[in-house]
């Protein structure tokens, strides 16, 4: 799509690109699924004596950008490996299944959406999971984008869907991730804090799922502080008192003994692992989705869009900002509390400026109103983050300037106000 | 008894008398107008009586309801549908999202048909739609139901902003200068629009107006507003005859 209104803009490269890309227009979603699933699996059988025979050493964790930064000689083969596991298989498989993808897709819409829809992610589901197991690291970077892309969504809704500039998701993520961890290491961990556990490891299933939802609940109750606020004010006031509300949140942690000061929490259970991520992120994507297509999660764009104009049009202006920051710092909190389960410990330094920077560049970065933009500023950012490593205090010169240029050519973010059709997704291309 | 009602509603802005000692009666199916110079208050009194500003006096009732004291988007939902003197849409949405949005109040599938897409929600959604087309069709801008509102003419953006005031389902549109900035063949189709929705409707409409054509050929009666105080109502022949209001508009003449 976006490389077809490339070549209305001219330029021969453009063209070649768009000529290249011709043959995919009408691969369905479900092909990619299948290719990518091919494309890691193919890793796992032949990867190792791949890279061996490249001269790698080892698997490149992400895609080789952090070997190209660190030893540049090791480039050529590393793009050698990236187009030999995922690029040419990918294309291959998806060019090859195209027709038999559409019939698929097609096939599986006449039941409802929902079939459809799971199959998509359970493939993409397994692919992930494959992907991840090849090493801690690349898992662990793997779980932290996926919660990335559930904060960074939720903070879209405040500041994208209902044009607030809101700085109080870092006070949502430490509630969030306190009210879980509170449950979990209290009673299921051997904690110096807490003491010795008291209940089996075992039953993490069944409270994993509720301490995350007190976080929730936790960071709902809190956001009222920013919500009842945003009544009477507007703009860089509530920015400040939303920027308040995250400092309050940090030294109120930082002054409470009982979770450990600023010390913070560790010895969190290992519960979540890629499928509770998953299963989490997804939930939360999906239901926000939801929301903010309905005519009721519109409303935040007609209070964003002119406030006056809503509440003539029998708009309950007052609860629709009160749902939104409640529904909002919800997500916010169950990200918190999947943070603190993935890293394994907390502490409220964590929880200050700088991941509101990384939080807000996300948003600003993937686009505005719109969950694509959330979903691609998050994992942009992260892959990025983390691709970048190598070159240590430059990283934070780069990625700012990024930042910047995207400013500049795209000022509301990459992908902004773009509807997330899930059955265009998942419809056959035709 | 009236439809709406307005017993000596005075309004002040700090020190400055705004509204003064103003009575209104409306019956249902009326048109009815208020002029005036500029300044004079007439959106002032659009503002009272919707809900965004609390008159300092008087009350205000609507079929018997008293309105003093609630928020506008509950006066909005018993059924006062407006439009405002400069457009207010909302930039971002399509046409049809404007119109469904107005229906804000009937929506019934509640936060748990947002969070989850139920059923219920589904079908609500594709009534509401479906009603939106149909006041889309009445105003004549069905074929924009897709756009963006950013990239229409002004005349049908006027069209849009009505369209959106009705889909509240109200008892009493008002409109407040539903001509401003248009060119005579817009204006001559607005005046159909509002005859048409008139006729097919049945409601009242209440509307501020500068060009005087319209105003004498819509309505049944009209008041004249001059620094917050009515100084004439009546026919429209009764107006256009009445000296005080020659003089608000025209200045004395030297020689009386």
């Amino acid at each position: 799509m976006a490389v077809k209104t490339n070549t209305s803009t001219t330029g021969a490269k453009t063209g070649r690109l768009a000529k290249a890309w011709q043959p995919f227009t009408r691969v369905s979603m479900l092909s990619w699924l299948v290719g990518a699933f091919a494309a890691v699996i193919l890793e796992q059988l032949v990867g190792r004596p791949l890279a061996y025979m490249l001269g790698l050493g080892k698997i490149p964790v992400l895609f080789g950008f952090v070997m190209m930064l660190k030893t540049p000689l090791l480039i050529p083969s590393a793009i050698v490996y990236v187009l030999l596991i995922y690029i040419f298989p990918i294309a291959i498989i998806a060019r090859l299944t195209t027709s038999v993808g559409n019939k698929l897709s097609a096939w599986l819409l006449r039941y409802p959406m929902a079939v459809s829809a799971l199959i998509h992610l359970i493939l993409l589901y397994g692919t992930l999971q494959i992907w991840g197991s090849i090493n801690d690291y690349r898992n662990l970077v793997l779980r932290l984008t996926f919660i990335a892309i559930l904060v960074t969504l939720s903070l879209n809704i405040i500041n994208g869907y209902m044009g607030e500039f809101s700085c109080s998701t870092p006070g949502f993520l430490a509630l969030g991730a306190y009210g879980a961890s509170v449950i979990s290491v209290s009673m299921f961990a051997n904690d110096n804090l807490f003491g010795p556990a008291i209940f089996p490891d075992s039953w993490g299933v069944f409270v994993f799922p509720l301490a995350l939802l007190l976080g929730g609940i936790i960071a709902a109750i809190g956001s009222l502080v920013v919500a009842i606020p945003s009544f009477r004010t507007r703009g860089d006031y509530l920015a400040i008192i939303s920027l308040a509300f995250t400092f309050i949140v940090k030294s109120f942690i930082e002054n409470l003994e009982v979770v450990g000061g600023p010390r913070g929490l560790s010895s969190q259970p290992d519960w979540a692992n890629f499928t509770v991520v998953f299963i989490w992120v997804t939930l939360g994507v999906w239901i926000m989705n939801n929301f903010v297509r309905s005519t009721m999660g519109k409303a935040l764009n007609a209070v964003r869009d002119n406030e006056v104009a809503a509440d003539a049009m029998t708009v309950n202006t007052r609860r629709t900002k009160m749902v939104a920051f409640m529904f909002s710092a919800f997500w916010a909190g169950i990200g918190g509390g999947l943070f603190a389960h993935v890293l394994r410990y907390v502490n409220p330094a964590t929880f200050g400026l700088q991941k509101l920077a990384e939080v807000l560049a996300m948003v600003y970065f993937g686009g505005l109103n719109s969950v694509y933009g959330s979903i691609v500023g998050a994992v942009g950012f992260n892959l990025l983050s983390e691709a970048l490593r190598p070159l240590e205090i430059y990283k934070w010169i780069i990625i700012p300037v990024l930042l910047i240029l995207v400013m500049i050519f795209r000022p509301t973010g990459l992908i902004a106000f773009k509807e997330f059709d899930v059955h265009a997704i998942i419809a056959p291309k035709e | 008894m009236a439809l709406l009602e307005v017993k000596h509603m005075t309004h002040y802005f700090g020190g400055l008398r705004a509204v003064h000692d103003y009575n209104l009666a409306i019956e249902a199916g009326q048109i009815r107008g208020l002029i005036g110079p500029n300044g004079a208050g007439k959106s002032t009194i659009f503002n009272l009586i919707t809900g965004v500003y609390t008159p300092t006096e008087g009350e205000i009732t609507l079929n018997g309801v008293n309105l003093i004291g609630r928020e506008q988007h509950e006066i909005a939902s018993m059924g006062i549908g407006r439009t405002f003197q400069n457009l207010r849409l909302w930039r971002h949405m399509t046409v049809l999202e404007h119109i469904n949005m107005a229906n804000y109040s009937h929506i019934t599938y509640g936060l748990i048909g947002a969070f989850f897409g139920t059923p219920a929600r589904y079908k609500q959604e594709a009534e509401i739609e479906e009603k939106s087309h149909r006041l889309l069709k009445l105003v004549g801008a069905d074929k924009f139901a897709d756009q963006k509102v950013t990239n229409l003419p002004y005349g049908i953006l006027r069209r849009i902003e009505m369209a959106r005031a009705l889909a509240v389902e109200p008892k009493i549109l008002f409109l407040d200068e539903p001509t401003a900035g248009m060119n005579p063949e817009e204006l001559k189709e607005m005046m159909s629009i509002i005859r048409h929705v008139h006729a097919e409707l049945g409601l009242a409409i209440f509307l501020i107006e500068h060009r005087m054509k319209f105003v004498m050929e819509l309505c049944e009666r009209i008041q004249t507003l001059v620094f917050g105080e009515v100084i004439a109502e009546g026919t429209p022949e009764e107006i256009q005859n009445n000296p005080l209001v020659i003089e608000a508009y025209l200045g004395k003449d030297l020689d009386t």
